[in-house]
């Protein structure tokens, strides 16, 4: 009888055979539809098929598998919820959420290239392009031909995004920008950028820089030790001339991309409980598979208490997720909100990737399981799209109306 | 050209299998379904034809209560244009196919596609009952399936090797891998089968002469006993007495 996973025999020899299954302990399936059980099924086969079988050689060789951004287009994993007549899914906030768990769960390195096609690029031509620019963009970018970025990090600014110095001039039939982006994950690879720029006035706006325009280029950033399947690099702008009509005409100020940071942190909060899950569900089968004083690891009760914990931590996730996904699709999800469910998720992500790794005794230290990978891949997450830190500061904000950020 | 993919409704390989009642049914608690393996490579199979021959179009057909239905859905998300919802509970092998049959005469189609068995109660023969039903050939369990006009190539597995065969439409096949390579439904597949008409048909009366009286489980596999390579008495012995095979 087939192994039915979707993976079949046609895949390339993995080291492990891939057997996640999410666990489930509240019955939170319960509370989703048909569609999107199948979307999960469907983004798991995906995963099980395509990232599988070649996540750990990709991510020991630091290799960016450009063609799985084609892949990623023909199933449907960039811009979800944006929708079909621009090419995107027309899916709802959970749908998205469930994608993005599922996506990382294989890897948060392959769930970043996805996110900041969906959330980080196609999100702001959407919401804050022309129809022009909608037209343009946006069936390329969902279907996988364009790879896209976002640059808004500079090197001298991080968490204070609105201090930037990246500046566009008004020269008559063109702007002409200036400055460099640090930290732009797809960016070596990518055909187009969503970059923000401040103008003469210092106000913030976006700009669509094209791949191929004089004077941008896209340098690689090397030496990570963190989301090594995912390529990430900088955005150098000497005298760009951008057309006019590349500047994004529906919203600016530093509310722009900070739009688009909540809907990827919105997918961020599911995906580093995907990864929560595949670290779990590896931990689960190990304990019970590993002798020592001829019996199962999982029959002691310190590895009970990890799993026990790991179980807990992830179902209350999981209703946090699911909730949020719901005020989503309602168009209630608060940025505090959001803030909240990102910081729990990586945080739990990463606490359990460490008691994981423990379980898994020496072998979690190697490619044979997927544990340091996942763990080092969330120490980026846990810092990327809003640091562990400053999201505390916005739901201290949030609590006393006093903002502690300076 | 139209084509029946007929599929079943049947637990995930991985599935405890526990039954109720008295053991006189299944149990379906905390089960997963899936569209049958090999029901999978038939509609892989028909999905690949109807992207490479113009005007073909792909009808599902699941004889099943309503519970199958995210199923079929699944179906129609990979590609097929319709479905078909027998309302039944498919209890045997000769209901069923009677009513693939039923519906295979209404809708006139030119091949009809199915798994080589499911894999539930793995009768392995609703194919070759439909095929007869309708008078039409029916092979299986096909390899490969290679349509040129009115006839197909088909490679057949048999013991100790492979038939090749060339069949006149309209036919049976019961397929089973390497005829396609399963395809995962995409999200726009996902979102268009929403719309796509899924017909719900009443069975026609079947008296199949078959009941079902209980179900039993196999016995647990035991452990394994490892016995000296040079101990082939013992071995022997084992087999004999133990096992019970010699």
């Amino acid at each position: 009888m087939p192994n039915h996973n979707g993976s079949a025999e046609t895949v390339k020899k993995s080291m492990k055979q891939d057997r996640f299954e999410h666990p489930d302990f509240y019955a939170i399936d319960d509370l989703l539809t048909e569609e999107h059980k199948l979307i999960r099924s469907s983004i798991r086969d995906f995963v099980k098929r395509e990232i599988s079988p070649n996540i750990e050689d990709w991510a020991q060789r630091a290799h960016f598998p450009f063609e799985i951004v084609k892949k990623f287009g023909d199933i449907g994993a960039f811009g979800p919820t944006i929708p079909t007549e621009y090419g995107g899914g027309g899916l709802d906030y959970i749908s998205y959420g469930l994608i993005m768990q599922e996506i990382e769960r294989g890897d948060s390195g392959m769930r970043s290239t996805a996110s900041v096609q969906g959330s980080l690029v196609m999100y702001p031509i959407y919401k804050f392009g022309s129809e022009e620019q909608r037209k343009k963009y946006l069936p390329k970018l969902a279907s996988g031909e364009w790879l896209g970025c976002f640059g808004l990090t500079e090197p001298d600014h991080g968490s204070n995004p609105g201090g930037m110095v990246t500046n566009f001039k008004d020269m008559g039939d063109h702007y002409l920008l200036n400055g460099a982006k640090m930290w732009i994950s797809n960016s070596p690879k990518a055909q187009v950028a969503v970059v923000w720029a401040k103008h003469e006035q210092g106000r913030i706006h976006g700009l669509i820089v094209e791949r191929g325009m004089a004077g941008f280029s896209t340098p690689e950033t090397h030496g990570k030790w963190s989301l090594r399947a995912s390529t990430t690099g900088e955005l150098v702008f000497d005298n760009v001339k951008v057309p006019k009509e590349n500047l994004l005409p529906g919203k600016n100020g530093l509310g722009a991309p900070l739009m688009c940071l909540d809907s990827a942190r919105y997918g961020i909060a599911w995906g580093a409980i995907g990864a929560a899950m595949d670290c779990y569900d590896s931990a689960r089968r190990y304990a019970m598979e590993r002798i020592q004083f001829d019996k199962p690891i999982g029959s002691f009760q310190l590895v009970q208490k990890k799993l026990a914990e790991m179980l807990t931590e992830i179902t209350k996730a999981q209703l946090v997720n699911w909730r949020l996904g719901v005020l989503m699709n309602e168009g209630k999800g608060t940025t505090q909100q959001i803030s909240m469910a990102k910081r729990n998720s990586v945080q739990v992500a990463l606490e359990i990737a460490r008691e994981a790794r423990q379980i898994h005794g020496g072998m979690g230290i190697t490619g044979e399981y997927p544990i340091m990978r996942h763990m080092m891949n969330l120490e980026s997450v846990v810092t990327y799209e809003g640091t562990h830190d400053i999201h505390l500061l916005i739901l201290g904000n949030h609590i006393t109306g006093i903002p502690a950020f300076i | 050209m139209k084509i029946l993919v007929c599929i079943t409704h049947v637990p995930d390989t991985t599935s405890k299998i526990n039954f109720k009642d008295n053991n006189t049914k299944f149990d379906p608690t905390g089960v997963q379904f899936i569209i049958g393996p090999y029901d999978d490579y038939a509609l892989a199979r028909a999905i690949e034809i109807k992207e490479s021959t113009p005007g073909t179009t792909v009808t599902v057909l699941n004889v099943g209560l309503a519970e199958t239905e995210p199923t079929i859905r699944k179906a129609l998300a990979i590609g097929a244009d319709d479905a078909i919802r027998v309302n039944a509970d498919p209890t045997d092998s000769f209901f069923v196919a009677s009513q693939i049959a039923e519906q295979a005469k209404a809708g006139g189609y030119e091949l009809i596609l199915m798994g080589r068995e499911s894999i539930d109660y793995n009768s392995g023969v609703v194919h070759s009952i439909v095929g007869e039903m309708l008078g039409i050939p029916s092979v299986s369990p096909v390899m490969k399936l290679e349509l040129s006009g009115n006839t197909a190539k088909l490679a057949r597995e048999i013991e100790g090797g492979k038939e090749y065969l060339e069949v006149s439409l309209p036919f049976v096949a019961g397929c089973q891998e390497p005829i396609a390579e399963w395809k995962i439904p995409n999200m726009r597949g996902i979102m268009s089968a929403r719309t796509k008409p899924l017909k719900v048909v009443e069975p026609k009366s079947v008296n199949s002469g078959v009941a079902t009286q209980k179900y039993e489980l196999p016995k647990p596999k035991g452990s394994v006993k490892m016995i000296s390579a040079d101990n082939v008495k013992e071995l022997v012995n084992l087999l004999k007495n133990e096992a019970k095979v010699l």
